[in-house]
């Protein structure tokens, strides 16, 4: 630990470049893989093809994605905005499914019902589908934000600096404690960035955390039927809607 | 009150799949009337009412509001301007009740607050304790979700109020009590109701008249319930509405000096009033 | 694009596929450390995966290990296995395990946990043991999501285990770091194509027996006429 003692406000930097890339990096794959993966849930067809390309995308190597970026955008190479592109080009690959996921599992009921109020195209995508898509989309964008924190490290391996520095310079000067500080930061950052998405979610999305408490709430009625108790139990099918 | 009928025109439906969900249907439904169209599942109902809002446009002939072509009117306009009640509510789980009962006046540019304080007395008006509004959907009972459906279909003060399976997702107590809220609330209002059903006792409970549907939205019988009930069309009408079923012969004996109605098995049913 | 170009140009060159550490060599040692590492992963995870799925305990504990364990930088892991065991393949392979056992748990229990309640229940009161309702319901049933999961984590650590050229001279990866630190970009990309040709044999491979998993799971499925 003497090594950290003496190069801990190097690590602080590390750790505000590598946030700076990750960030706006799972930004960008959120803004991109949502409206394709609404594309996606759409039109099956096109769909298809679109997941496919993303998990091919996915399994592209990121070492020579580094070097084709740069290439193809005429940025240089070190430069971080090549490693964000190549975090977005995986986070977008990875968030497109779940993304199609989220608007599929809104039930169709629920959208028609959306539809027969006159609900125009544009509200129902943003008044109803949307927030409806929010809890399957944050379980997605969960990982999106651990899987590009830990990616980011890659960056290094071509001179981006991040907190990856710190594991190709302990590397090769042989300081384990340097490895190790570089581990248990990115592990850190992206548990912290997890947990905020998860808040995030939960903020957004007060109706999944409702307890089922069905109570009379119908008025006696002077002549009217009396309220039966005991029949909380009739709301099951759309209890279940909701629970998905 | 205005009066806004609803006049089919030799209506045709063709899914894209080749299914012909409806044939050839004419039928005027007049205003301020509830009209039940009822058939077994499968025979067209559901694309009948949906015509009216067009969320399904028919493939030939023609749905006429007020002797306007719903073609000619501009979809999402026109249901906003049409209440919709969908079997199980059809609430959008993410709002609240109030703001479930709000929604058309919302997206109409209703300011929120007034909207809700309208949504308030609404809930009311359906029966319900305005301490249920700033619940969720999924807390509510199959019976209340399915009141605040009805009463966000009145939220715009609609003419027409179309009903498909409203009440199919709740026990047989619970729907007795809101086919007798319908009852209520349409002696009040006086809407023009298309209401779709596959329970024929519902379909003699709230309809003025009743449109009997064979496959493909063919009508079997169109008429008042005591008229088909009397005169069934056919032996497929006589067959629906169970003309024959013990329970619908009843015969009156006397006991202890009253009448009582007892059906074909002899059961007792009620008892005649003096 | 002239990088492509020269790219196809370097792999069209027959000089660079024989030999010990050509082309073919190359490809074959990916493949094998694919298979390794998934193939023990797999018998570490799946498993613990079915157990938690069938016994519907440690639900919790699983979730928090398999977010653990992708949270880890694969790079940062192979950095310090390679510092401890010296260089060579324990490294990498020792990294890429902890890469792929998350997937393989997770699809395990969410493919178990997902088969109905009441089929469950319909086995036990038929009377089979515990270990034939694992065996002969739940397995089958949940055969579908758990290949998925086998399916996310081949194609994971076929992508990554070109890290493992950072500590050891094996496999594709050995391509995109020569070609880094000599600027030889046309190999680099040369390498990366042949990983993503690999991923996609491998791809197409999972899918298929994926497919048939699903088609031995609902036999029905396919056949049933539109409602
Ligand atoms: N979107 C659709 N595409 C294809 N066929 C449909 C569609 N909607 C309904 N159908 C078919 O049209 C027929 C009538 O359906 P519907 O109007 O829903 O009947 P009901 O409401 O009386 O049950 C059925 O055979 C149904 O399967
Ligand atoms: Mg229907």
């Amino acid at each position: 630990m003497t090594w950290l003692s003496s190069a801990w406000p190097q690590v602080v930097d590390l750790t505000v470049r590598h946030l700076a890339v990750s960030a706006p990096a799972i930004l960008l794959s959120i803004v991109l893989a949502v409206p394709l993966g609404r594309m996606a849930q759409r039109s099956p067809r096109a769909g298809g093809a679109l997941l496919s390309a993303a998990s091919v995308l996915y399994a592209v190597p990121a070492l020579p994605l580094l070097i084709v970026v740069p290439v193809v955008l005429g940025i240089p190479l070190r430069s971080p905005a090549t490693l964000v592109v190549a975090l977005t080009v995986y986070g977008t690959a990875l968030l497109v499914r779940t993304a199609a996921d989220a608007f599929s599992s809104i039930s169709d009921p629920v959208r028609q019902a959306a539809v027969s109020l006159g609900h125009s195209p544009r509200a129902l995508f943003w008044r109803v589908e949307l927030p409806l898509a929010v809890p399957v989309l944050v379980s997605g964008v969960r990982v999106v934000t651990v899987s590009t924190v830990g990616l980011a490290t890659i960056g290094a391996l071509v001179g981006i600096p991040s907190l990856g520095s710190l594991f190709t310079d302990g590397f090769q000067r042989g300081i384990t404690a340097e490895v190790v500080t570089g581990i248990v930061t990115t592990v850190a950052l992206a548990l912290v960035l997890d947990a905020a998405c998860l808040l995030a979610g939960r903020a957004l999305t007060p109706w999944t955390r409702v307890g089922v408490a069905p109570s009379l709430g119908i008025l006696p009625r002077p002549g009217g039927p009396r309220p039966t108790a005991g029949r909380g139990a009739t709301g099951i099918p759309a209890t279940a809607e909701a629970a998905r | 009150m205005v009066g806004m009928p609803i006049e089919f025109r030799a209506v045709r439906k063709v899914y894209p799949d080749g299914t012909v969900a409806v044939d050839d249907f004419s039928h005027h439904v007049p205003s301020h009337k509830t009209v039940a169209l009822v058939g077994s599942s499968g025979s067209g109902k559901t694309t009948l009412l949906r015509m009216v809002n067009r969320m399904v446009d028919p493939s030939s002939g023609s749905v006429l509001i007020d002797d306007e072509d719903v073609r000619t009117l501009d979809p999402v306009v026109l249901r906003r301007s049409i209440g919709y009640v969908l079997q199980a509510g059809g609430l959008l789980p993410h709002r609240t009740v109030l703001d479930n009962i709000a929604t058309v006046p919302v997206l109409s540019g209703t300011p929120r607050r007034a909207a809700r304080t309208a949504a308030t007395e609404l809930l009311e008006r359906v029966g319900l304790d305005p301490s249920l509004g700033p619940r969720y959907p999924s807390q509510l009972s199959g019976g209340q979700q399915q009141r605040v459906g009805v009463a966000r279909a009145l939220a715009a003060d609609p003419n027409i109020l179309l009903m498909d399976e409203p009440f199919g997702a709740v026990d047989p107590i619970v729907r007795r009590e809101l086919q007798d809220e319908l009852l209520r609330l349409q002696a009040e209002l006086g809407k023009t109701i298309v209401l779709v059903t596959h329970d024929i006792d519902e379909a003699f409970r709230v309809g003025d008249e009743v449109v009997v549907l064979r496959e493909g939205g063919r009508v079997a019988q169109a008429g008042t319930p005591s008229q088909i009930l009397t005169h069934p069309a056919d032996d497929f009408v006589r067959d629906f509405v169970g003309a024959d079923r013990p329970e619908r012969l009843l015969t009156t004996v006397e006991v202890d000096g009253r009448r009582l109605v007892v059906d074909a098995n002899g059961r007792p049913a009620g008892v005649l009033s003096p | 694009m002239n990088l492509f170009a020269e790219a196809l140009a370097w792999l069209a060159d027959p000089v660079h596929w024989s030999g010990p550490s050509g082309i073919a060599a190359r490809l074959a040692q990916h493949l094998a450390i694919t298979v390794a590492v998934v193939a023990v992963s797999a018998a570490v995870a799946i498993p613990v995966g079915v157990l938690v799925g069938h016994t519907r305990r440690g639900r919790g504990v699983v979730v928090a290990v398999a977010g653990a364990a992708r949270a880890v930088p694969t790079l940062g892991l192979l950095t310090i296995l390679g510092l401890m065991m010296g260089i060579g393949l324990q490294a990498p392979l020792a990294a890429l395990v902890v890469l792929a056992i998350p997937s393989l748990l997770a699809g395990a229990y969410a493919g178990v946990e997902a088969v109905a309640p009441d089929v469950v229940d319909a086995a036990r009161a038929s009377g089979m043991s515990e270990a034939q309702v694992v065996r002969q319901v739940e397995l089958p049933l949940a055969m579908p999501v758990l290949l998925g999961g086998v399916r996310a984590a081949t194609l994971q650590v076929v992508a990554t285990a070109t890290l493992a050229a950072y500590v050891s001279d094996t496999g594709l990866g050995r391509y995109l770091f020569a070609g880094l630190k000599t600027r030889d970009y046309p190999q680099m990309l040369a390498g990366a194509l042949l990983v993503i040709a690999l991923t996609l044999v491998l791809e197409a491979v999972l899918a298929s027996i994926q497919r048939a998993a699903a088609r031995a799971a609902a036999p029905t499925h396919a056949r049933r006429a539109p409602a």
